[in-house]
């Protein structure tokens, strides 16, 4: 990284010096990179100048997925003044039953319930499809008058004071900070020398969403099938958002099928509880991995989102961690800022970087660790997890802890998290 | 090298200036010497701000919450509190008697596009030019001047009426040799080594006598500790080893001077 800076240096410093200079260049409009534009512009106004590049902006969504969006979140998106947009479309999960059971058992034995809310009249998470959602936050950020820019950040040089960035329409910005919010496969974060670790489950995730005859009362079903987790999350209007682990080759196959036979193969799995059922819309399927950024941070860089951490959809946590992320570098930002100090320079990426990377790893980690002993076939460890799953059920206070810190609550919370304005 | 002026008498230690132009190349590298100050940079920046705010009615939100007080930074070293300041706003001169810091933090602020008024000069010359300011700043000074009650005199001079001077120090307790010394400079090495003396450390009453008989009245006071957990400085009722002081002078000046004569 610090050859190709300072090779690139001297190429680009001439051209670079009358570009126009913003505060933060976020590179990747998805979830993470919307949600951190909206923060910044409704904290400090007109006054902090906030660009959004990425080519793929103008595209309507085609995204299959459905967010499980947790309590943490939703205060997050009420802060930022997104909730009331999408809180039609949103589907509380009122319930939350996980099994543990062998594809062929006729019964599976209910062993943990989430059915308290967290907090007196929050329901533990909802359900909202990608679509709407990065609609909603779009339309915010383009009010707050952030500007967007359907281009990708092709290439930057760092020096003391700035980053100056290249884009593929042909300009050019020098920002204080460069934010990637570019994916799991980050260019920024590639460009920027961060390595990951990580590796991949040899598992994909088929995501679909399925209509049923009868109401799921809001009721969210995780199955630990041999193959891997099996969960029906509710949406609006009687459909179901499905996501259905399986051994990558055998998904491939799966998705593959014809509607007949995915049909079949799906109500294998999802059981007849609610009537019948039917699939609808799109279905994908996605690699399952782990990835976990070696650093969240480089000079004049920070990572958020799937950029930072890709961890097992196992416990829904995905998105969620990636607006804690969201949550604390607005806030590190925003402090910086209004302390006129450099919301790129070290001393804020250090806090950044503080703040999120232990409770990364920590929810990575636990993640991992479920899917391991969720996704075998061997009855000792069936027989074990069952008994630990029991034990949970019956301990209320654990299952509060459980369910707090699967909510986003526990730890050092940033204020966004907590519902409250920058 | 500073000269006394107008026959006044100079506050200026000659081998402390020495010590700090040695580090002129390094006050805005934060894994430099100066790594320390930029972590203790926030905390003092805020409580400046925020006690400035609450002064002068602005809104600590806006990121142009200083816009047109005129603020001086005594011993402003490389710029590291004097930028931060004119970015929000406010219309900042650094004085610091060494060249070579003047020199380092005019060409941060160039660079940076922040325009800050950085002279080298002592706070006697600018008193006797009569400079007046609405925010007078002695942040991490007194601590490496020869006469702490004439400093702080010249100092108080130029504060406006209605307007404050907040100086922050070391007090001087066996705490403080432990932690501002030993600790500091020859355990965590987070100091150069001779960065300070114990002897030249001021106690908060002998700082509140001198800025009272300058006609200046303490308005608020706070610690300053290190949390090792969090690995950050904060505000803290503590004044044992850091500490920072907020005098005021009235609005009606003419009867503060008066009735300190």
């Amino acid at each position: 990284m610090k050859e190709y800076s300072r090779r690139g240096k001297d190429a680009m410093s001439a051209s670079t010096s009358q570009d126009q200079r913003i505060d933060v260049l976020i590179g990747g409009g998805g979830m993470a990179g919307l949600s951190l534009a909206i923060a910044l512009r409704q904290a400090l106004g007109p006054a902090v100048a906030v660009t959004v590049a990425d080519p793929a902006l103008e595209r309507s969504v085609t995204d299959a997925r459905a967010s499980a969006i947790v309590v943490a979140g939703r205060r997050l998106f009420e802060t930022i003044g997104v909730w009331e947009a999408i809180a039609a479309e949103a589907q509380p999960i009122n319930d939350m039953v996980i099994t543990d059971s062998r594809l062929e058992d006729a019964v599976r034995p209910v062993f943990l319930t989430f059915d308290e809310d967290v907090e007196k009249g929050e329901p533990f998470a909802h359900m909202v499809e990608n679509g709407p959602l990065v609609a909603a936050l779009l339309a915010r950020a383009r009010d707050l008058g952030a500007n967007l820019r359907v281009a990708a950040v092709s290439e930057f040089v760092t020096s003391d004071d700035r980053v100056a960035a290249q884009l593929s329409d042909g300009g050019t910005l020098a920002a204080r900070l460069l934010v990637a919010a570019d994916g799991a496969r980050s260019r920024i974060r590639e460009r920027a020398g961060i390595a990951t670790h990580g590796w991949s489950y040899r598992q994909s995730a088929i995501v679909t969403a399925v209509a049923h005859e009868r109401d799921h009362e809001g009721r969210a079903e995780e199955h630990f099938l041999p193959s891997g987790p099996f969960a029906i999350l509710p949406l609006t209007g009687r459909r179901s958002s499905i996501v259905w682990t399986e051994a990558s080759a055998e998904a491939e196959r799966i998705v593959a099928l014809p509607d007949d036979a995915f049909n079949a193969e799906l109500e294998r799995r999802f059981g007849l509880h609610l009537g019948d059922i039917s699939a609808v819309g799109p279905r994908q399927s996605y690699p399952l991995g782990l990835t976990v950024a070696r650093a969240f941070v480089a000079e004049r860089v920070a990572l958020i989102g799937d950029a930072a951490h890709v961890i097992h959809p196992i416990a829904g946590q995905g998105l969620n961690i990636g607006l804690k992320d969201v949550a604390a570098l607005a806030e590190t930002i925003v402090d910086a800022m209004r302390l006129g100090l450099d919301p790129g320079g070290a001393d804020a990426l250090a806090r950044y970087q503080q703040w999120r990377r232990f409770d990364t790893m920590t929810m990575a980690v636990a993640t991992d660790g479920l899917n391991r002993l969720f996704s075998n076939r061997s009855d000792v460890l069936r027989a074990l997890r069952d008994f630990g799953l029991g034990i949970v059920d019956r301990l209320p206070r654990l299952k509060q802890v459980f369910i707090r810190e699967a909510a986003g609550l526990a730890g050092e919370v940033p204020k966004l998290l907590r519902g409250e304005a920058l | 090298m500073p000269q006394s002026r107008g026959g006044s008498r100079s506050t200026v230690d000659a081998a402390e200036v020495a010590q700090f132009s040695r580090l002129a190349a390094e006050w805005w590298d934060p894994n430099g010497s100066m790594a320390a100050l930029h972590k203790f940079n926030p905390v003092r920046l805020a409580y400046i701000r925020d006690q400035a705010c609450a002064r002068f009615g602005r809104d600590p939100k806006r990121l142009d919450s200083l816009s047109g007080l005129r603020m001086l930074d005594i011993g402003c070293g490389g710029g590291i509190l004097s930028e931060p300041l004119a970015r929000l706003g406010a219309v900042m001169v650094g004085a610091d008697p060494s060249e070579d810091n003047v020199a380092a933090a005019r060409q941060h602020a160039d660079r940076a596009g922040v325009a800050v008024d950085y002279r080298c000069t002592t706070a006697e010359a600018l008193a006797d030019a009569g400079e007046r300011f609405d925010i007078v700043l002695a942040m991490e000074v007194v601590e490496h001047v020869t006469n702490v009650g004439l400093f702080v005199a010249r100092c108080a001079e130029m504060v406006k009426p209605g307007g404050l001077m907040i100086v922050a120090t070391i007090n001087r307790t066996l705490k403080a040799f432990a932690l501002a010394i030993v600790g500091a400079e020859y355990v965590l090495r987070w100091l150069p080594r001779g960065t300070h003396q114990w002897d030249k450390f001021v106690t908060p009453n002998e700082l509140e006598i001198a800025l009272a008989k300058a006609g200046l009245a303490v308005s608020a006071q706070t610690g300053v500790i290190y949390n090792l957990i969090a690995d950050r400085w904060q505000l803290s009722t503590d004044m044992d080893v850091n500490y920072m002081i907020v005098v005021a002078r009235s609005d009606d000046a003419a009867t503060s001077t008066e009735a300190d004569h």
